[in-house]
C-alpha cells in the first residue's frame, strides 16, 4: 500500500477506538478499513474516510472511483464485505438503513426523484411527518420549503419544476429530516450557471446556520472551490489524498488520474 | 350557527377521507358517493340483488389488490391464496360449528387466516430480500400450489372434524352467514329473499345478505380512503414511487411493505369468507390460473391507484364476464388487459379523473372567469 496510509492509519485507529468507546471527540463520521467488492471487483478498497461535525467536505475522483459506493456502504444501501463504520460515537454497521436516518444521516440521490404527482409542500410532508406532528410540522414543512428556496412554489407540482428546482427540493427534503451529515451524489449534474449559484448557496447555508456536516460528490472544480472546506480524491476505490481544494487541484499525481493515468500513490 | 357547525363537522370528516392519493375531493364526489350507495340501496327491487352480491364480494377482492399493488407497489398474483384460505377456513369451522357463534368465529377466522398467510409469505419475501417482479412470480407459483394440493383432497382422510375437504369437488353445505352469540342475539343473513312485514308498507322483500355485503364494502372503501391519505398512506406510495428514497427519509421499508401485504390478505380473506357463505360452497378453481388473474384485470381496467376503479371495475368486469359467459368471455377479457396495458395503462378513473381536471383547467385559463375557488375547507 502507499505511503499515505502509513501516515493517517494511528490517526484513524485512535478516532475509531474514541467512537467506539464513546468518548467526546471531533469526528462525526469514521469508517474503518471499510472494504466493499462486487464478485471479483474491489469498489472500495481498505478506505479509512472521517468527516468532522459541521465540515463541508468534497468527494471527487474519476468515474468508478468509488464514491457513489462509499456513500452508499454510508447510509446503508449496501453491505460492506468488510470494515466498520462508526458515526457520533457508536458502530453502525450493522444498523439498518431507516436506523441510521434516526440517528442523524441523510442522503439525496443523484437522479432527482421526487414524487411528481404531488405539490412541493406535499413532498416535503413526507420526510417531515415521521417525528413532527400538528403545528410543529407545519412549521418544519414551511421551513424547509423555504430552505430549499421554493417560497412562493408550495403548490406546485414537483413535475412542472424545473430540474434545478428539483435539486433544490431534493436537498430540502433531505435537510428536513434535520440531520448532523447530508450525503449529496452530484447536486448539480446537468445544472446552469445560475442554478449551480443557487445550489451552492443553499448548501453554504445549511452548512453555517444548521451546523449540518456535508460529504458532495462533484466533479466540477469551480463548484467544488466554493463549497468545501476540505476535499477527499478517491481512486480505484482508495483514499487517493485529503486536503484543501488548491493543493489538491495543484497535485500532479490527481491531475495524472483524471487524465487517465496510472498515478500511484508514491508519485 | 347550527348549520355553520354541521357543515364545520362535516368538511373536518371530509378532510380524513380525501388527499392527494384518491380521486374525488370535491363535495360533488361525495353527492354523486351518496347517490350510488342509495342506488345500491334501492338496487334489489329492479334487478338480481343475489348477483350483485357476488360481484360486490368480489369488489372487496379487487380492493385488496388495489391497497397491495396500486398503493404499495407490490404486484401480487397471490390475493385468490388469501381469498381461497379464507373460503376454507370459514368452511371447516362454520361446518363444524354451525351455529351463530360457531359461524361469526369462523368469520373471524377466516379473515385472520387469510391475513396470517399473507402475513407469513410476506416476512419471508419482503425480509429475504424478494423484490419486484419476483414477488409476483411467488405469488402466482403460490397459487399454483393451493391449487395443486387442495385438488388432491378427495380422500375421506382429508377432513378436519365433521368438514370433508372433498379435493377437486370442493367443500359443499357451509353453512349461511350468521352472525352473534348463541342464545343472546342472533341475526341470520340469507341470501334468499324474506318477508318482513312492516307497518304501512305491508309485506317487503328483503335480502339481508346483499346489504350486510352492501354495508361491508361501503365501510370498506372508506376505511381504506382514510388508510391511504394518512400520514400511513404517504409512506405507502412513497414505498411505491421509490424504495430506496423511502428508506432514507428513515422509514422501515420492509414493514411497510409486510403490513400492507398482511392488510390485503385479510381483506381477501374476508371477501373469501363472504364468498364461501354466499354460495354455500368453495373448490380449489379459487385458487386457479383464470380466478387469479381476475383480480389483475379488475385492478388494471379501474387503475390501480384508484379504490373506487377496483370497485367498479370488478362489478362491470364481472358483469361482462357473466353476460358473454363461456370460453368467449375469456377471450375478450384477455382483449380488455391488452388493450388497457397498452392504451390506457392508468385505467379508467384516473383517466376520467386527468379528462375533468383538463377540462376545468382550461376553464380556469379563460380571460375574465375566475380560476378555481379552493374547495378544501380546513378545519381550524
Amino acid at each position: 500500500m502507499s505511503a499515505d496510509d502509513a501516515v493517517s492509519d494511528p490517526a484513524v485507529r485512535q478516532n475509531a477506538a474514541q467512537l467506539a468507546t464513546g468518548d467526546r471527540t471531533d469526528t462525526l463520521l469514521q469508517t474503518d478499513d471499510l472494504v466493499k467488492q462486487f464478485g471479483g471487483f474491489t469498489a472500495a478498497d481498505s478506505v479509512d474516510f472521517a468527516v468532522e461535525e459541521g465540515e463541508l467536505r468534497c468527494l471527487i475522483g474519476p468515474n468508478g472511483a468509488g464514491k457513489s459506493t462509499l456513500l452508499k456502504l454510508v447510509t446503508g444501501a449496501l453491505e460492506p464485505t468488510d470494515g466498520r463504520i462508526y458515526y457520533d460515537g457508536t458502530d453502525i454497521t450493522d444498523l439498518a438503513p431507516h436506523e441510521r436516518v434516526a440517528r442523524g444521516i441523510s442522503m439525496k440521490f443523484q437522479v432527482p426523484s421526487v414524487y411528481s404527482d404531488l405539490s412541493v409542500r406535499e413532498n416535503v410532508r413526507l420526510p417531515v411527518q415521521r417525528f413532527a406532528t400538528g403545528d410543529e410540522r407545519a412549521r418544519r414543512i414551511e421551513a424547509a420549503i423555504d430552505a430549499a428556496g421554493l417560497a412562493g412554489y408550495e403548490d406546485v407540482p414537483a413535475s412542472a419544476l424545473s430540474h434545478g428546482q428539483q435539486q433544490q427540493l431534493e436537498i430540502g427534503m433531505a435537510a428536513a429530516l434535520d440531520p448532523d451529515l447530508l450525503l449529496l451524489d452530484e447536486p448539480v449534474a446537468g445544472l446552469s450557471v445560475e442554478e449551480r449559484d443557487g445550489i451552492a448557496e443553499r448548501i453554504t447555508r445549511l452548512s453555517e446556520e444548521a451546523g449540518i456536516a456535508f460529504v458532495v460528490i462533484e466533479h466540477d472544480t469551480d463548484f467544488v472551490g466554493r463549497i468545501a472546506d476540505e476535499v477527499t480524491v478517491l481512486h480505484q476505490g482508495e483514499v487517493f489524498r485529503e486536503g484543501p481544494i488548491e493543493a489538491i487541484e495543484s497535485d500532479p499525481a490527481v491531475q495524472r488520474i483524471y487524465l487517465g493515468g496510472e498515478g500511484d500513490g508514491a508519485a | 350557527m347550527a348549520t355553520a357547525s354541521t357543515d364545520g363537522a362535516l368538511a373536518s370528516l371530509r378532510t380524513r377521507f380525501e388527499g392527494p392519493n384518491t380521486v374525488g375531493n370535491s363535495r360533488g364526489f361525495w353527492v354523486a358517493f351518496l347517490v350510488a350507495v342509495a342506488g345500491l340501496v334501492v338496487y334489489p327491487a329492479f334487478g338480481d340483488a343475489g348477483q350483485l352480491s357476488l360481484f360486490l364480494v368480489l369488489a372487496l377482492l379487487g380492493l385488496s389488490l388495489s391497497v397491495v399493488w396500486g398503493y404499495a407497489g407490490v404486484l401480487s398474483f397471490g390475493q385468490v391464496v388469501f381469498f381461497g384460505v379464507g373460503g376454507y377456513t370459514f368452511g371447516v369451522v362454520s361446518i363444524n360449528h354451525a351455529t351463530p357463534s360457531g359461524i361469526t368465529a369462523a368469520v373471524v377466522l377466516g379473515v385472520v387466516g387469510g391475513g396470517l398467510v399473507a402475513a407469513l409469505m410476506g416476512y419471508f419475501m419482503f425480509y429475504g430480500g424478494v423484490r419486484d417482479v419476483y414477488v409476483t412470480i411467488i405469488t402466482l407459483v403460490s397459487t399454483m400450489v393451493m391449487h395443486t394440493f387442495m385438488a388432491q383432497t378427495a380422500g375421506s382422510e382429508w377432513a378436519i372434524g365433521d368438514a370433508a375437504l372433498g379435493g377437486f369437488n370442493g367443500m359443499p353445505a357451509i353453512p349461511l352467514l350468521a352472525l352473534g352469540v348463541d342464545e343472546v342475539f342472533t341475526l341470520q343473513l340469507v341470501r334468499n329473499t324474506v318477508e318482513l312485514s312492516a307497518p304501512l308498507v305491508g309485506a317487503v322483500e328483503f335480502d339481508l345478505f346483499y346489504y350486510f355485503v352492501v354495508g361491508v364494502l361501503v365501510s370498506t372503501y372508506l376505511g381504506l380512503r382514510a388508510l391511504v391519505n394518512s400520514d400511513y398512506g404517504r409512506v405507502m406510495v412513497a414505498v411505491r414511487e421509490d424504495e430506496d428514497r423511502t428508506r432514507m427519509f428513515g422509514y422501515d421499508v420492509k414493514r411497510v411493505k409486510l403490513v400492507v401485504f398482511t392488510l390485503g390478505g385479510a381483506l381477501a380473506g374476508l371477501s373469501g369468507v363472504l364468498y364461501a357463505s354466499r354460495n354455500i360452497f368453495i373448490d380449489p378453481q379459487v385458487f386457479g390460473l383464470t380466478f387469479a388473474t381476475l383480480p389483475v384485470i379488475w385492478v388494471s381496467v379501474g387503475g390501480r391507484t384508484s379504490l373506487l376503479g377496483a370497485v367498479v371495475a370488478t362489478v362491470a368486469v364481472e358483469y361482462l364476464r357473466v353476460t358473454i359467459q363461456g370460453e368467449w368471455a375469456l377471450v375478450v377479457l384477455g382483449v380488455l388487459l391488452l388493450v388497457f396495458i397498452l392504451a390506457l395503462p392508468g385505467g379508467l378513473v384516473p383517466w376520467f379523473e386527468g379528462l375533468r381536471e383538463r377540462f376545468r383547467g382550461n376553464r380556469a385559463d379563460v380571460p375574465g372567469e375566475a380560476p378555481d375557488a379552493p374547495t378544501e375547507v380546513t378545519d381550524s
